[in-house]
C-alpha cells in the first residue's frame, strides 16, 4: 500500500481499511460533493485503496466549475464597463466565459481585482465614491455568509455605488437532481464538512428518508473520509439509510444559526443553472426583492451573448460524475491548469485539477 | 474559494464605523488576515477557527486545525488563493 505511511496515522488507516473491507460484501457507489474532500481522495489514493466494488464518485462540488457559463459571460461584460471596478475571488479570474475571462479584461484595460473578504469589495466601494463597485458572489453555502454580510454592511453604510453579481449554489438540491436522474448509481452521499459547519445536516435528513440513502457528513482529512466512507457502507450494508455526523469536531446539527439568519435575510431560494448540468429547481440563492438595489444584474443590464463551452470539453460528464477526468481527450494535453479548457481544470478544487496535480494519467487508470 | 482555512485569534477589535461588526486578526500558520467574527461571537484570543472567505464560521480545537491545514497545504496553490491579497484595495490581478 503505496500510499498509506503518508497518512497522519498509518495504523489508523489501515485499521479502518480493514474494517471496511469486512463490512463491504456488495459493490456501492458513493458520492462526495466537495472539491477538498475529491481533493483528498485523489491524492492520497484512497479510491484505490478501498475494497473492489467500493466506487467513489466525485460530485459537482467545485463553485468555480458550477458558476453557470451565462453569469462568467455577465461578469466579464459588467467588469469590461469603464466606471466598473470589478472584483472577484481569485479562483473565478481564469474560469473560461464564451469569449474569455476576467483576466483577460484586465490585460485589456479593465479594473479587475481579486479580494480575499467580500468586506474588502465594500471598502473599496467606500474609499473610490466615483466607482461602481462589483462583487462576483459566488460560492456554496461557505461562502454565502460572507457575501450575505457584505450586502449588510454596504446597506448599513448606505453606498450607492456598490452591487453584486449573485450566482450562489446549495448542495442539498444537487444531490436530489443527481437521484432523480434515470441512470443514477450513487447510493449513499458524503456529505461536505464544511457546508454543514454553516448550515447544519438537519436539510439532509428528509433526503436520506426519502431517498434511502445514507448520508454522512464527513471531514476532509484523509483518515476522516476512510471513516466517512466505511460509515456510508456500514449503513449500506445493514440497510439504513440516516445522517450521521463523521465531522462532529467541527459540525453541529443545527449549523451556525447567526450565519444562517444572514444567509436568509439577504438571499432568497431561486432555480439555478448548474454549469455542465443544467438548471435544478430550487438549487440557488438570489439576492431577496429588499436588497435588489444592490444586485449588478439590475444595475447593469447585460444581453447573454454566449457561444457555448469549448467543444472538447467533457465537464458536464465530469460533474456528473458519469466520466472521469482520464476518459477526457483533452485531460493533460490540451488541457491542464495552465491552458485550462473548461471550469474543473481551473480552480484546484475542480475534479480535473485534483486528478492533473495527483499526476493521474490519461486513458486506463482509473476509468469503470 | 469553498476552503475554510484553520487559524488562530490573536486580536479582537470593532470598527469605527460598525462597533457591532466584531473583527479580529487570525494568523495562518504565520500569515495573518484580518477576520471577521460576526459569526463566532463566542470566540476568543488564542482560540482556533475555520475561515471562509474572510469570515470565523466555526470553532475547532489546536490539533483540529493543525490537521485540516496539513490538508489545504497539499493542495496546489490552495492557502495562497483562500488568503488572497491584503489590504483593501485588492490585488491589482
Amino acid at each position: 500500500m503505496k500510499y498509506l505511511d503518508e497518512y497522519r496515522d498509518p495504523l489508523l488507516a489501515r485499521r479502518l481499511l480493514d474494517e471496511l473491507r469486512e463490512v463491504a460484501t456488495a459493490p456501492w457507489t458513493i458520492m462526495e460533493v466537495c472539491g477538498g474532500q475529491t481533493h483528498t481522495i485523489v491524492r492520497q489514493g484512497i479510491d484505490e485503496l478501498l475494497p473492489a466494488g467500493i466506487r467513489m464518485i466525485h460530485g459537482p462540488g467545485c463553485p468555480v466549475c458550477v458558476t453557470p457559463l451565462a453569469m462568467v459571460d455577465k461578469a466579464v461584460a459588467i467588469a469590461a464597463r469603464p466606471q466598473v471596478t470589478f472584483t472577484s475571488y481569485g479562483d473565478m479570474l481564469r474560469v473560461p466565459g464564451s469569449t474569455g475571462d476576467l483576466l483577460g479584461v484586465k490585460a485589456r484595460g479593465g479594473d479587475v481585482r481579486v479580494v480575499y473578504s467580500p468586506l474588502d469589495a465594500v471598502r473599496i466601494a467606500e474609499a473610490h465614491p466615483d466607482r461602481q463597485v462589483v462583487f462576483f458572489a459566488v460560492g456554496f453555502e461557505t461562502t454565502a455568509p460572507a457575501n450575505a454580510m457584505a450586502v449588510l454592511h454596504a446597506a448599513a453604510l448606505e453606498l450607492a455605488n456598490f452591487s453584486v453579481l449573485v450566482s450562489h449554489v446549495l448542495v442539498p438540491p444537487a444531490m436530489t437532481a443527481i437521484l432523480d436522474a434515470p441512470d443514477n448509481e450513487v447510493r449513499g452521499f458524503l456529505a461536505a464538512g464544511h457546508v454543514c459547519a454553516v448550515m447544519g445536516y438537519t436539510e439532509y435528513e428528509p433526503i436520506a428518508a426519502r431517498y434511502r440513502v445514507p448520508i454522512v457528513v464527513t471531514g476532509f482529512e484523509p483518515l476522516d473520509l476512510i471513516e466517512g466512507i466505511l460509515m456510508t457502507v456500514r449503513q449500506l450494508e445493514s440497510g439504513r439509510a440516516e445522517v450521521e455526523n463523521q465531522y462532529a469536531r467541527a459540525v453541529r446539527r443545527t449549523g451556525n444559526t447567526a450565519a444562517r439568519d444572514a444567509i436568509q435575510q439577504v438571499f432568497t431560494v431561486t432555480d439555478r443553472t448548474w454549469r455542465g448540468i443544467g438548471e435544478i429547481p430550487a438549487s440557488g440563492l438570489a439576492l431577496a426583492p429588499r436588497y435588489a438595489a444592490y444586485d449588478a444584474e439590475r444595475r447593469f443590464a447585460v444581453d447573454h451573448v454566449g457561444t457555448g463551452e469549448h467543444p472538447a470539453c467533457i465537464a458536464g460528464d465530469i460533474l456528473r460524475g458519469t466520466k472521469l477526468p482520464v476518459d477526457c481527450a483533452a485531460y493533460g494535453t490540451a488541457c491542464t491548469p495552465r491552458t485550462p479548457l473548461g471550469a474543473p481544470m481551473v480552480s484546484a478544487e475542480g475534479t480535473c485539477a485534483a486528478f492533473f496535480s495527483a499526476g493521474r494519467r490519461p486513458s486506463t487508470v482509473g476509468s469503470p | 474559494m469553498c476552503l475554510g482555512i484553520p487559524g488562530r485569534i490573536v486580536e479582537v477589535t470593532a470598527p469605527a464605523d460598525r462597533p457591532d461588526l466584531r473583527t479580529g486578526v487570525v494568523d495562518f500558520d504565520g500569515i495573518r488576515r484580518p477576520v471577521c467574527l460576526v459569526y463566532t461571537p463566542e470566540a476568543r484570543v488564542g482560540d482556533y477557527v475555520i475561515v471562509h472567505v474572510g469570515f470565523a464560521i466555526s470553532r475547532v480545537d489546536e490539533d483540529e486545525a493543525a490537521r485540516t491545514l496539513a490538508v489545504i497545504r497539499a493542495i496546489p496553490d490552495a492557502l495562497a488563493t483562500e488568503l488572497g491579497p491584503l489590504g483593501p484595495e485588492g490585488a491589482r490581478a
